[in-house]
């Protein structure tokens, strides 16, 4: 008889169930044609948009990213990118929410600098707060603290999603042991938030036990982008069932996979 | 009247209504929402919503972002 599995729940956030793990941004790609085939490649639900000043006095028939990535298929994930301050990030989120239709799940991310994209941890608390108390359904980027992220969990945000390395740095995952604890502690989903390089990186986070893993520039700075969304939705998936199977133990020395037995030099 | 429209200022020939500016500015139709002076006006007010001068107004729109 096999062992007892893990049981593979799916993503679910706020109440909001998920078939894809995998999050994608909708930042730096070369058009939105490029974007839509990307995020299309990508198999995910939930989609990354930024909120910015109109253009005003532009052509009227400019094209829309929600055309691109259209409410009526994907989960649209607001960011409060480029915020500084928790006044500003729950600005952004109200403007969001009306943009939006009264849709309040929202991925809320308070920059510490504009050199690293750090986060602000003091801000960010300060808006989750805020945001919580106001109905928002809170997915919060941070850095790989444990004590921060069980703090944003009793806040009451619905994921907390620390970052792997800096934000569209590629570096993968920086400090897995850092992950590894908050993941022990975790009562949300967790959810690696930047610094994804490689699927390689995409499935070792996912290996460990993460619910997803948000990617953009991974995606859109690839060579061939909708190529290597694909591969990230490949790489998800291979992690999360590594993740289900359980992974070998490590040994010190070497376990032929050949019976001994039956040699022919025996 | 002076307005500060996505931190531009602008100058408007009558107080008009929020519905009227976003037509000034061909936006009907658009996906925008609209902040004046740091508060969300709903997209169910902005008929009767007029400016004031001095008004600091937001008018935005998603883009693509991580």
């Amino acid at each position: 008889m096999s062992a007892e599995q893990r049981q593979d729940i799916p993503l679910t956030v706020a109440g909001r169930v998920f078939s894809s793990r995998l999050l994608v941004g909708t930042g730096k790609y070369r058009d939105f044609d490029e974007t839509a085939a990307a995020v299309e490649a990508s198999g995910t639900e939930l989609v990354t948009v930024a909120v910015r000043r109109t253009n005003l006095g532009q052509n009227p028939d400019e094209p829309n990213l929600l055309d691109a990535v259209p409410t009526s298929r994907y989960t649209i994930l607001p960011n409060t990118a480029g915020c500084y301050t928790a006044k500003d990030a729950v600005r952004t989120c109200k403007l969001a929410r009306e943009l939006l239709d009264g849709h309040n799940l929202v991925k809320l991310e308070v920059l510490g600098d504009d050199g690293t994209l750090y986060p602000n941890v003091v801000e960010t608390l300060k808006a989750a707060e805020t945001l919580v108390n106001d109905g928002f359904d809170v997915m919060v980027y941070t850095s790989d603290d444990p004590i921060v992220a069980k703090e944003l969990e009793r806040i009451g945000c619905c994921a907390v999603m620390p970052l792997g390395s800096l934000i569209g740095s590629g570096h993968g995952l920086f400090n897995p042991a850092t992950l590894e604890i908050i993941l022990g502690n975790a009562e949300v989903p967790i959810l690696v938030d930047a610094g994804i390089g490689t699927p390689s990186d995409a499935a070792l986070a996912m290996e460990m036990g993460c619910a997803g893993v948000l990617i953009n520039s991974a995606i859109a700075n690839a060579r061939h982008p909708v190529r290597m969304a694909h591969a990230m939705k490949l790489a998800v998936e291979a992690g999360r069932e590594a993740y289900l199977a359980e992974r070998m133990p490590r040994r010190a020395s070497a376990s032929p996979s050949s019976p001994f037995a039956g040699r022919i030099n025996a | 009247m002076h307005i500060q429209l996505n931190g531009d200022h602008r100058e408007l020939a009558s107080q008009l209504t929020i519905s009227e500016l976003i037509d000034q500015l061909a936006l009907t139709g658009r996906r925008i929402a609209v902040e004046v002076n740091e508060e969300i006006v709903p997209r169910s007010q902005h008929a009767e919503t007029r400016l004031s001068p001095g008004d600091r107004v937001e008018i935005v729109h998603a883009i693509g972002g991580g």
